[in-house]
């Protein structure tokens, strides 16, 4: 798995406000994979996920398709990795469409009244992938939850970026946005990009998730299939819960069932 | 929806706006005309123009070109910054409610200039004067974005303003109580009101570089404001240099705001009314508000100077003390309209 890592971090350590949030974090994952980035409340997952975009300063090395993040200028990191924050925010009513072309800024399309033909493609696929290109000339404000959350993720995807860092896309939305919202995020892993998302959903992890990263206090603790990663000593040990374990359709099911 | 779809919609939108700014530049052009002519000779648009292109009578050509020209200039010059760097501030802070004057930007650039002036510093037709202004308007704006912390609700702005303005006030008040000259405190007075009377191409001159400067900075930026209106990490995340842009910004207001207070003291509210009546004609894009707005401030103050001319009183009203005026209900109505999320945990 090393050898073929698009995305690589050694050693990462991040102090925020003198408490080390991460401590000596290492990992290596390759394309084309959704990875689910799991633990408890303050376990540091959103920071992992902000020193990996090189949003928080961070000591140790990051690699990013060959290149050390360090060495990369402001918009090739842009370009490299699409990252959806926590939220959904957008603070003016813009037409959807004019969020969505936001993610073409990083490659120089900085007026979305002005797209090249190249980039109105990659707008109306990121569109039609998360299934907004209805809606696209309605005011975001206007939107109800799921669908601002559509929105946010096809912005995400019009980067068109190897690496798509997504910060719990599923937080406060009803089960088939829930679903809606994975499966658009594994169509991309399908399509080739690195895709670590960061949830609460357990179930949802083991689901749609090839590997799942388990986070607790700043340190890696256990990284594997779902059933592997979330094993009863982790849940117990991490999460400090019991869960009901079984298998549908070939698929890992883990329900968080009882503190311990 | 096809790829033509997307570009349709988005070039009907282009359309309207080209349209709307077109009206703008026209009232722009026609309020100027007006301004040329109103005074105590009144001329009408066509002596004007005949006059500006070397037409007419001697007299006229001096009356048009070298008394009313460099007000009409500056009108124009410091209505379009001061609504420029409101959109400006408004785009950067994501706030409808950001504005210089609500942020002390101006009282505090006429601080610095009174300093220059009540110690006899300079002459009052040099350049330390929009240079003092320059550095006490961009050390104010600064403060406040330091003071107010990243991603501050409207609350914390307007309160962080109130008292950069209040200090601001209080340091200018200080200066004329120690000044030993009586009638350099009264002529500071006159000065503080805000007026376009009497200025001289050498005003023009003292001016506008540094107002032309900030506009250019201002305008430069205008796209990462629309990047920003998904938060601060998130235009980060596609490239923008949210820290540099902050100082820009502040630089870009410092520099026309500084440059427009030193020539015509403390003219306010243009640039918090000038994006908001823009907002329903061209939409809620921070990018695309700012050239319309600053149209729409060189409407207000050419208005508002056409105004004070024609308003018949003992003696003369300052245009500073008129947009005060109108600005103040306005900026009330803006509270009233925002008072839920004033009012509300998430300011």
């Amino acid at each position: 798995m090393t050898a073929s890592a698009f995305l690589s971090a050694h050693g990462i350590r991040v102090v925020l406000a003198g408490r080390v949030v991460l401590n000596d974090v290492s990992l290596a994952l390759p394309s084309g994979r959704l990875m689910a980035l799991v633990g408890p409340n303050g376990a540091g997952k959103t920071t992992l996920l902000r020193a990996l975009a090189g949003l928080v300063p961070c000591s140790g090395a990051i690699d990013v398709g060959g290149d050390a993040l360090a060495s990369l200028a402001l918009r090739e990191r842009a370009r490299r990795f699409a990252y959806l924050p926590q939220g959904h925010i957008m603070h003016w009513p813009l037409p959807a469409r004019d969020i969505v072309a936001l993610g073409r800024y990083p490659h120089g399309a900085t007026d979305p009244s002005r797209l090249t033909p190249k980039d109105a493609e990659a707008v109306l696929r990121a569109m039609r992938a998360t299934d907004v290109a209805e809606f696209s000339e309605r005011r975001v404000t206007e939107l109800s939850g799921g669908e601002r959350s559509r929105v946010a993720l096809a912005r995400v995807f019009a980067v068109e970026a190897p690496v798509i860092l997504a910060d719990e896309p599923t937080a406060s939305l009803d089960p088939r946005h829930q679903i809606d919202i994975m499966k658009s995020l594994r169509a991309a892993a399908d399509r080739g990009a690195l895709v670590i998302v960061v949830t609460h959903d357990l179930s949802l992890a083991a689901r749609f998730a090839d590997t799942v990263l388990v986070l607790s206090q700043g340190r890696l603790v256990a990284q594997g299939t779902a059933a592997e990663a979330l094993s009863e000593q982790v849940m117990a040990d991490v999460f400090r819960i019991s869960a009901y374990r079984a298998e549908y359709q070939r698929e890992a099911v883990i329900v968080p069932w009882a503190e311990i | 929806m096809s790829i033509q779809g997307v570009t349709v919609t988005a070039e009907m939108a282009a359309r309207r706006r080209a349209s709307v700014m077109a009206g703008l530049v026209v009232l722009v052009v026609l309020l100027a005309l007006v301004s040329l002519g109103i005074g105590p000779v009144r001329l009408s648009p066509l002596t004007v123009i005949d006059a500006l292109f070397g037409g007419g009578s001697d007299v006229q050509q001096v009356i048009v070109r070298e008394i009313r020209l460099p007000r009409t200039i500056l009108a124009v010059a410091i209505g379009a910054i001061l609504g420029l760097s409101g959109a400006a501030l408004q785009g950067l802070l994501r706030n409808p409610l950001a504005s210089p004057s609500l942020f002390g930007a101006p009282q505090s650039a006429a601080f610095g200039a009174v300093l220059v002036i009540a110690f006899g510093l300079a002459d009052v037709r040099s350049y330390a004067l929009p240079v003092a202004a320059i550095v006490a308007a961009f050390a104010s704006v600064f403060v406040l974005l330091a003071v107010a912390g990243r991603n501050a609700g409207l609350l914390i702005l307007i309160l962080a303003g109130l008292a950069i303005s209040s200090l601001a006030g209080a340091a200018t008040a200080l200066v004329m109580n120690l000044s030993s000259n009586p009638f350099v405190a009264l002529e500071i007075t006159f000065w503080l009101l805000g007026s376009l009377e009497d200025r001289s191409f050498r005003h023009v001159m003292l001016a506008l570089p540094f107002i032309v400067a900030g506009a250019i900075i201002l305008l430069s930026r205008r796209n990462a404001f629309r990047a920003l209106s998904l938060g601060e990490e998130t235009a980060q995340s596609l490239g923008v240099d949210v820290g540099r842009l902050r100082l820009w910004v502040i630089l870009g207001t410092a520099l026309g705001v500084g440059g427009a207070v030193a020539v015509a003291g403390t003219i306010g509210f243009i640039g918090l009314v000038a994006p908001h009546l823009m907002r329903p004609l061209i939409g809620h894009d921070p990018a695309r508000l700012l050239v319309p707005s600053a149209l729409t401030g060189a409407a207000l103050l050419l208005a508002a100077d056409i105004a004070v001319r024609i308003i018949p009183s003992t003696g003369d009203i300052k245009v500073g003390v008129l947009t005060s005026i109108i600005g103040v209900p306005f900026f009330l109505y803006l509270i009233m309209r925002e008072r839920r999320a004033l009012g509300g945990g998430v300011a």
